[in-house]
């Protein structure tokens, strides 16, 4: 079944409507692979087999009925564990939910439901998404699956080992600063933020709300493309979400096409910081796309060298407020400390055990961010360097139709390796972070590995707000173009995964 | 728990050395059919926990959703305060920690309330008009209900443990406040009652809330400072949260400033914190202190996008206000045809609405008024509350007066009726039938009656039939007693009459 | 470094509810003085002149009908809760007892 899991989501929901393979056989087979080869990824939190095969089971029969079916119907998907799903267990990552379930599903799942892909389970993140290595998590880090002592990235760091150790064809992950394209460079997989309000928050519980966007995890361009189409679209439950349609995204990937486009390299996101074979493959990218018929501009970003610093003040001011629902009250951990304790004590040791250092820091930095007498300094100091970077964004994209950058500095690291010094680990978002600042769509594709240590290096293009096919667009062309020179996908050049079971 | 009463000044003595500066947070909840930010009904007593979405209780995830009613509504409620309505506002998180609040915020309004600047008129008992200064009208979500449990008559104090129930927890509030209301003296804790009494009428009037204080769908924090005589600088403030009907808000504020003055007189300062209101003792007792744990962090609500109003808008929400409260005063009063006086003490009494609902349920004007400002305004100066408070409904009041003109029943027995029908014994005429209260129509037995009646008193029948017909009365008297009061004192004395052979 | 002391980051977990210990207050110090001294320059970044942004995408008047939706029972609500009583979310005292 090795040539099944190999394949994209595409190529599968080809095979599905031609009755080549049945969705019990695929789903089957990643179940396979998850229990193969997890034990040494731990890219999931939690596997929902029976569910899942009983909604490919549903799927092989309507398609024997020759009832219509979404394109995607019996393709198994995999959720990141920080969005909500009926019957199964939601934990974010986190202590103070282990064996909360939530009595609703999240938007993006009840389409995921509508659409009948079987749902294999909940992946893996840092604690309420806040890391960028999966580190964080309190049910142990995930593994990259290119070498299994380094980080797969994070927070979506389980979604982005599943999708590349073959355990899943897709899966959703969310992006606050992120999240999403930065575990996709480090495992050399696609991962897609998209425009603020083109999915619906509805159900990903929050970390920082103006920040926050779910999108698709895949092994392709086009499969991102499928996957977006699915879950996008107006939720009248978000009231930030997009009444525009969600655009011709699986066409744009088809079409792929960069003839007479102007693509930007931010000058800011490149040089000191940046690894030497990062800079590299990425030059490689620009070439390929130049000779593809792209004009190659360089546009400046002056203020996003500001950008990390007011990220990490309004994401965790805005977390600090979302996390104050984790009480023990409602739902979820409550910790009695010896005697009669008031609510009170109670709230504060329910938070001290149930919560991780990492959200602790964070819920802390926001509390004082928004504090009397700092707010001004502070939170509001940050938006307005928001508005700072939505302005260069704003005269960048004057020049260009889509920016270009790495999107990491660097390769994956070691683990352990910056898990004690936050600003460290802080700086591996300095790319990514603009893009949510401004709400502006970004994704990520594989870009090769970096002569040095030979790790996946990731390429990020960004659009303008509701542009999200201009990056399907380019993305494609560049997959094509790369994956020639390397004779096949970048994931054929992973190791085998051993030591699974 | 030991009650602690604090030291008071006659309210006389206080008003010759210090001049009271009051203040008023009133929230009031509108009777929109679903929450301010959820699609749950908006209901009051229905089971515990059951009007709730995942959004109530604020489960991971949940995102809130404005209520575009709500929202008109408050626009309303900002016109009819004279207020200016804001072209852009946002919401905002106020940050604390209770376990009534279920994200642990409260989503508000902050920098940029909806409304702001306005001001209304309270006319006084006697006539006098006192201008209040409106300084902001915002949206908010109000809070679970904690009952608390263990220990005495469900007070917070001393209880094991607290029971929270989320139906009400995200019905749509809006906050008034006014500015500091300076200058009106003696007369402040009268004031105090009549501008709470004002935005009852006012938000009643728009149909925004059912205005229903004995519900808590009008609730005032009520803010107290004194400054000595001709001080300019306004003494430290206390705030007495929760004065849930207007009695109370009157008494609270008088008994704050006599509070206070006593304080002041001792030469202490007076200690910025909240009170809480004692219905029992009527009296405040100390709350919480003003501490550094009062930083609500305030910050723009993520979540919601801000509300930007037009004038087109706004203006066709003004269109649709109805008349205001002192133009419908003027046509109550030329309708019902009662003389100024008449209608000032209607006024006064609360009960100008009943009496409209009342003759809108079919009986007249004379009649509405001899019922709220007889019978139950005397039940409800008994009972301490507010005449519209006693559960005394317009229908009740047509049915009863229909069985008084039938000559089923007279205005004594109507009494007794009343009683019946609160005390939960059924509908008027179930009550007559179950109390046996009918008027005795039959005249076999009333002659019976008159007949001893006038065998007891033969002085009295002779002087009757000597002409001196107002002496009749005691006959009828002698009649009603032995018929306990179930006769028809009409027909009771047209039968004595005819009796004695004299004309009535 | 001396921007956040031990009696701050104790104020701060007292309003975020969180309990520390000693060490983690000293700990918690040191980390939000580096964290803090590395991202306070934003506040000389922008003038005056510059208005906040706090949504990324400009939107306003997003209104719900005043429609009633679908509700939780009452089982349902209370199904994750660690404690309940009488169909209600049972919390320990609110104040400390005498
Ligand atoms: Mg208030
Ligand atoms: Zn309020």
């Amino acid at each position: 079944m090795t040539e099944l899991i190999h394949l994209s989501a595409d190529a599968l929901s080809q095979k599905l409507a031609a009755k080549e393979v049945s969705a019990v056989e695929a789903t089957q087979a990643y179940l396979d692979r998850i229990d193969a080869v997890d034990g040494a990824i731990n890219a999931f939190l939690h596997v929902n087999t029976d569910e899942a095969l009983l909604v490919a089971a549903g799927v092989d029969k309507a398609r024997t009925d020759g009832d219509t079916l979404h394109p995607l119907a019996g393709v198994p998907i995999a959720v990141k564990d920080l969005i909500v799903t009926k019957g199964q267990p939601t934990t974010a990552g986190s202590r103070i939910l282990e064996g909360w379930q939530s009595p609703y599903d999240a938007t993006v799942v009840r389409k995921l439901r509508a659409a009948r892909m079987p749902i294999l389970g909940k992946t893996n993140l840092d604690e309420f998404a806040m890391g960028s290595s999966t580190e964080h998590s309190a049910y142990g880090p995930t593994r990259n699956p290119w070498d299994l002592d380094r980080i797969p990235g994070g927070s979506g760091g389980g979604s982005a080992a599943a999708v590349a150790a073959f355990e899943a064809p897709l899966a959703l992950g969310t992006d606050t600063g992120g999240s999403i394209r930065q575990p996709g460079a480090v495992t050399g997989t696609v991962g897609v933020k998209p425009t603020y309000g083109g999915v619906s928050r509805y159900g990903a519980i929050a970390m920082a709300s103006s920040l926050d966007q779910i999108g698709p995890v895949s092994r392709t361009v086009l499969d991102s493309a499928l996957l977006h189409e699915v879950i996008g679209g107006h939720d009248p439950h978000d009231s930030t979400s997009l009444t525009d349609p969600v655009g011709a995204l699986v066409e744009a990937a088809r079409l792929g096409q960069v003839e007479g486009m102007r693509i930007g390299v931010i000058k800011e996101l490149q040089g000191e910081g940046y690894q030497a074979g990062v800079l590299t493959r990425f030059h490689e990218s620009l070439d390929l796309l130049r000779s593809a018929g792209a004009e190659i501009v360089e546009v400046s970003c002056p203020n996003f060298r500001y950008a990390l610093s007011a990220y990490y003040l309004i994401m965790p001011s805005e977390a600090s407020s979302n996390l104050a629902k984790y009480d023990g009250v409602r739902f979820g951990l409550r910790v009695v400390p010896e005697g009669t304790p008031t609510i009170e004590r109670v709230m504060g040791a329910t938070r001290a055990a149930g919560f991780g250092d990492e959200v602790k820091r964070r819920i802390i930095l926001g509390t004082y961010a928004l504090s009397a007498g700092y707010y001004d300094a502070y939170y509001g100091s940050a938006q307005k360097v928001r508005t700072l970077i939505q302005r260069d964004f704003a005269a960048a994209f004057e020049q260009a139709d889509v920016l270009i950058s790495p999107t990491a500095p660097t390769t994956a690291f070691k683990l352990g390796e910056k898990l004690d010094d936050p600003l460290a680990m802080y700086l591996n978002d300095v790319a990514t972070i603009p893009a949510n600042m401004a709400g502006v769509p970004g994704l990520s594709l594989p870009g090769g590995l970096a002569d040095e240590d030979g790790l996946p290096v990731g390429i990020q293009l960004l659009a303008p707000a509701r542009k999200d096919a201009r990056l399907y667009r380019v993305g494609a062309v560049l997959e094509s173009l790369l994956e020639a020179t390397w004779g096949g996908p970048l994931l054929a050049q992973a190791p085998e995964i051993t030591g699974g079971k | 728990m030991t009650a602690v009463t604090d030291e008071v000044l006659s309210f006389d003595e206080a008003m010759e050395k210090y001049d009271p500066v009051l203040g008023f947070e009133v929230h009031v909840e509108l009777n929109t059919r679903t929450k301010m930010f959820s699609s749950a009904p908006n209901a009051f007593g229905d089971v515990p926990n059951t009007n709730v979405t995942p959004v109530d209780l604020g489960l991971p995830g949940v995102l809130p959703v404005v209520n575009g009613v709500a929202v008109e509504s408050a626009i309303k409620i900002g016109l009819a305060l004279n207020c200016r309505i804001a072209e852009k506002c946002y919401f905002a998180r106020k940050n604390y920690f209770y376990p009534d609040t279920p994200k642990n915020f409260q989503t508000s309004q902050f920098e940029d309330p909806i409304a702001y600047d306005g001001s209304i008129d309270i006319e006084l008992a006697d006539g006098t008009v006192f201008t209040v200064e409106i300084e902001r009208a915002h949206m908010e979500e109000d809070a679970g209900k904690l009952t608390h449990m263990g220990g005495a008559t469900g007070r917070i104090q001393g209880a094991e443990f607290s029971l929270v129930d989320y139906n009400r927890a995200g019905v749509p509030l809006i906050e008034i406040v006014t500015k500091p209301i300076v200058g009106a003296g003696s007369r402040a804790p009268e004031l105090a009652k009549a501008y709470v009494a004002a935005i009852r009428e006012i938000v009643k009037n728009l149909g925004v809330s059912d205005a229903r204080m004995e519900r808590g769908n009008v609730r005032c924090d009520a803010n107290v400072s004194l400054k000595p005589k001709g001080q300019e600088k306004f003494g430290t403030r206390t705030e007495t949260k929760n004065v849930n009907s207007l009695r109370a808000v009157e008494h609270a504020v008088r008994y704050e400033i006599q509070r206070h003055a006593a304080v002041l007189d001792s030469g202490t300062p007076i200690q910025q914190e909240t009170r809480h209101w004692h219905e029992d003792t009527r009296s405040t007792t100390s709350g919480r202190p003003k501490s550094d744990a009062d930083d609500y962090r305030y910050f723009p609500e993520p979540d919601l996008v801000p509300v930007v109003t037009n004038d087109a808008w706004i203006e066709k929400l003004r269109a649709e206000l109805p008349e205001p409260p002192a133009e419908r005063r003027k046509r109550l009063q030329a309708d019902w045809g009662y003389s100024d006086a008449e209608f000032r003490d209607v006024v006064n009494a609360g009960v100008m609405s009943s009496i409209e609902d009342t003759v809108a349920a079919g009986v007249s004007a004379a009649v509405a008024r001899k019922w709220w400002m007889g019978e139950i305004s005397r039940r409800a100066k008994l009972a301490d509350v507010e005449p519209a408070e006693l559960g005394v409904t317009p229908e009740l009041i047509v049915e009863l007066n229909a069985l008084i003109e039938s000559g089923k029943i007279n205005d004594k027995l109507s009494r007794d009726v009343l009683d019946g029908v609160l005390a939960g014994e059924g509908t008027p005429a179930e009550v007559v039938e179950k109390r046996g209260l009918a008027v005795v129509s039959d005249d076999g037995p009333l002659l019976e009656a008159i007949d001893g009646a006038l065998a007891a008193q033969p002085d009295v029948a002779d002087k009757i039939r000597g002409g001196k017909v107002q002496a009749v009365g005691a006959i009828v008297g002698g009649v009603m007693k032995a018929t306990r009061g179930q006769a028809d004192a009409g027909r009771v004395r047209e039968l004595i009459l005819q009796r004695l052979g004299v004309e009535g | 470094m001396a921007e956040i002391n031990r009696d701050d980051v104790a104020h701060l977990a007292r309003l975020a509810h969180i309990d520390m210990t000693d060490d983690e207050l000293d700990r918690m110090a040191g980390e939000l003085g580096g964290i803090v001294d590395a991202i306070k320059s934003v506040s000389e970044v922008a003038g005056d002149d510059v208005p906040a942004t706090s949504h990324p995408i400009p939107l306003s008047n997003v209104f719900r009908d005043d429609v009633v939706g679908e509700t939780l029972s009452n089982e349902e609500a209370l199904l994750g809760a660690p404690d309940n009583a009488d169909g209600r979310f049972k919390v320990p005292a609110i104040l400390d007892g005498e």
